[in-house]
């Protein structure tokens, strides 16, 4: 008799519960439009930020609402998934220009001389708030990899040798998250480039050339050769740094031969600047013996 | 004897140069002023290369009202005006001024002397004892470096009544203050009664802690029959000269969360920054010099040196014999709240308190264990704050809930990092997110 009492008990309990939840579940319903879900599928789901929205939820809301998608490019979806969230809100997509996340500085263990040791908090922004680091320069990379934390696709390892963030062309998404959690702003986001070739200049640092080559051998020195040899307007010196204009570059890296420190750097391409130039020379030489 | 209640510690005191001797360092050759001494704005520089200046010349001239004027201790020639490293690596504004033969023979002679009677200093008003601070360039020689003028202007509508002296010298090491307690008593109660003027209070109270017996002595038999100024002997405990542990020590009174301390109606200064105030008001000198502690377990001649500000720190360790070769780390500052320096090769500054060389053995820092949640930080905190949870936040970069943990009111004294069993840089992340937690609210008022 007892285990009766106890099933309609239980059972009534259930049952009212489950009215509640019905009537509840009716009541407060959120009315949401269904392109939302269909469009978050598409997301990577990481919720980087790259897109300048909280997340991917907040990214789906505001395309379904948009009026046009010139605004909102998902920098970690791709150009064929935005074509087909495109589609699905009914408006023309926009083809994005792929973006990777490089570093600009060059201040490996070799080339930096260390000047103090840190046994603080593994953290680059702590660091920062100390002073210059382990090394004289006060503009390059720590090295504590507060970038490989807040990297969302796991794009960026600290390079053990080096001592410098090494960036994973096929993993960075070009979100830009690592360019804001750097304290000393050493990684910036440039275009991957035609077949993913481009030209970059590897320094941050500000000071006076003479200053900033005692801190590092492969500081730039605001020397201004790379603007002078440059064809095309695309490098300018400023606070003797070099900058490289990635909209006006054309990658013929005359600029990478001149400079006295290397510390142009460039990617992609299928032989070095340097042993291009010192093929070309050889050549030359053997032409002129020829003759 | 007073104490404040909440948290604390008892690191080993090592005041291995308690002394009232103050060995006067000679003038060098070159000097080089930071532009940027103090908290708050920096100073513009007005002079330029090959300019002539004298010694108690002005070089900078405060850049605001949070701000304060640096002087050169030499007369001399401006060789550069340009950006110089700092202690810590980082490129500062700076002049440097080089003397010649005959500037260096001439600064030999002592300048400043009576430049005031008594007369005129008794009818002087507490606005002119305030500017004559403001225009001495005088900034709170604690290790802060907070300009004296601000500090004796309170907000409008809030007025206090009593001046605490801080004379705690809580610090491990440091000596500076007691020496300057031991060595020049009357000048530096001279200069309390001249803060109390200018702060327009009746009663002022120098708190020392009690492992400095000689210096309450003395300073009690030199008030003799002065009522207005009290001094009271402090317990030994960390962090008894922060700000609001010694109001509440000192008076009972709370400063309450966010607020200043003339909240409760207090204003405190530091010793030194009184006797720098009698040098100002009595002898027309600014702040050129100050008394900096160098010291370390195995230094060879420690002590306290009369240092002119903007002197080369390498060549200051030289006279205390140099750096040792067991050191691991050159602090500048207490253990406690000091940073470490990563080059000697800079000028001090207003606020270099002290010089301390720790050997390898004592300063490196031990493996970071996992947080056995014992809450040793949390009874260390003097502020009463949960310092596992705020460096745990920061580290997470979770800066709305590090702002609601209450991050602002910490003083940074390091007791949470200096209690955990598990050695984890509480502090090294705490500061972190005061300081961007900071810039949050700044950012904040500004848009409003």
């Amino acid at each position: 008799m007892s285990i009766l009492y106890a099933i309609i008990v239980l059972g009534g309990i259930g049952l009212l519960g489950a009215v509640v939840l019905y009537m509840v579940s009716k009541r407060f319903y959120v009315k949401e439009d269904s392109r939302i879900a269909l469009i978050e599928e598409l997301l990577p789901g990481a919720n980087c930020g790259g897109c300048g929205r909280s997340g991917c939820h907040d990214f789906a809301c505001a395309c379904v609402s948009a009026s046009s998608l010139d605004s909102l490019v998902c920098p970690g979806a791709g150009d064929e998934a935005m074509n087909k969230i495109a589609s699905i809100v009914g408006l023309a997509s926009v083809q994005s220009r792929p973006m990777v996340a490089v570093l600009k500085c060059g201040g490996s263990c070799e080339v930096r001389p260390s000047t103090a040791r840190y046994d603080g908090a593994g953290s680059c922004a702590v660091m920062q708030q100390l002073g210059a680091g382990t090394a004289g320069c006060p503009c390059g990379c720590l090295g504590e990899g507060d970038c490989v934390d807040v990297c969302n696709w796991n794009a960026i390892h600290i390079d053990p040798l080096s001592g410098l963030p090494v960036v994973d062309e096929d993993l960075c998404s070009g979100c830009g998250v690592c360019t804001r959690a750097c304290p000393r702003h050493v990684l910036e986001l440039r275009p991957k480039g035609p077949k993913g070739r481009r030209v970059w200049v590897a320094c941050s640092n500000t000071e006076r050339g003479a200053v900033a080559r005692k801190e590092c051998t492969a500081a730039c020195i605001g020397c201004m050769k790379c603007e002078k040899v440059c064809p095309f307007g695309a490098v300018t010196v400023k606070d003797n740094l070099s900058y490289i204009d990635a909209d006006k570059c054309r990658l013929c890296r005359k600029c990478i031969v001149a400079c006295p420190t290397g510390a142009i750097l460039d990617a992609g391409f299928p032989i070095s600047a340097k042993d291009a130039a010192a093929l070309a020379d050889k050549k030359q030489q053997e032409s002129k013996k020829d003759d | 004897m007073f104490t404040f209640r909440k948290g604390g510690v008892h690191p080993p005191e090592n005041k291995i140069t308690a002394s009232g001797k103050i060995i006067a360092v000679e003038l060098p050759r070159e000097v080089t002023m930071a532009m940027s001494q103090h908290i708050g704005a920096p100073a513009m520089c007005i002079v330029k290369k090959g300019d002539h200046v004298e010694r108690g010349d002005m070089v900078g001239k405060a850049g605001g009202f949070v701000s304060a004027n640096v002087f050169t201790p030499i007369s001399g020639t401006v060789v550069k005006v340009d950006k110089t490293k700092n202690a810590y690596g980082m490129p500062v504004d700076s002049v440097t001024i080089a003397a010649s033969d005959e500037d260096h023979a001439s600064d030999m002679e002592e300048r400043f002397g009576q430049s005031r009677t008594r007369g005129e200093i008794d009818t002087l008003s507490a606005e002119e004892i305030i500017n004559i601070i403001g225009d001495a360039g005088i900034v709170g020689l604690g290790g802060a470096a907070f300009p004296t003028r601000v500090k004796l202007t309170p907000p409008p509508g809030k007025h206090a009544d009593i001046l605490v002296i801080n004379g705690a010298e809580c610090e491990p090491f440091l000596t500076n203050d007691h020496a300057l307690m031991l060595a020049r008593p009357d000048e530096l109660l001279e200069g309390v009664r001249l803060l109390m003027r200018g702060a327009d209070v009746e009663k002022a109270v120098i708190g020392i802690e009690s492992n400095k017996r000689d210096a309450i002595d003395l300073l009690r038999t030199r008030l003799d029959s002065d009522e207005s100024i009290k001094v009271e002997a402090l317990k030994v405990k960390y962090p008894q000269g922060g700000e609001k542990q010694l109001i509440k020590a000192l008076t009972g009174r709370e400063v309450p969360a966010g607020g200043l301390p003339v909240d409760a109606g207090a204003i405190v200064q530091n010793v030194a920054t009184a006797y720098a105030v009698y040098e100002a008001v009595y002898l027309g000198k600014p702040l050129i010099d100050r008394v900096v502690t160098v010291t370390g377990p195995s230094v060879t001649a420690p002590g306290n040196y009369l240092v002119p500000i903007g002197m080369r720190m390498s060549d200051l360790v030289d006279l205390a014999g140099g750096v040792p070769a067991d050191t691991g780390k050159v602090i500048l500052g207490g253990p406690m709240m000091g940073r470490t320096a990563v080059s000697l090769d800079c000028p001090a500054t207003k606020g270099t308190s002290a010089i301390l060389m720790l050997p390898e053995s004592q300063s490196s820092r031990r493996t970071v264990q996992p947080c056995i949640r014992c809450a040793g930080c949390v009874a260390a905190c003097p502020i009463g704050l949960e310092p596992y949870r705020l460096g745990l936040l920061s580290a997470q970069s979770r800066w709305d809930m590090v702002e609601a943990s209450g991050v602002m009111n910490c003083l940074e004294c390091g007791c949470c990092s200096f209690s955990c069993p598990s050695s984890r840089p509480l502090l090294d992340y705490i500061r972190l997110g005061k300081s961007t937690v900071g810039g949050m609210i700044r950012a904040r008022s500004a848009k409003k």
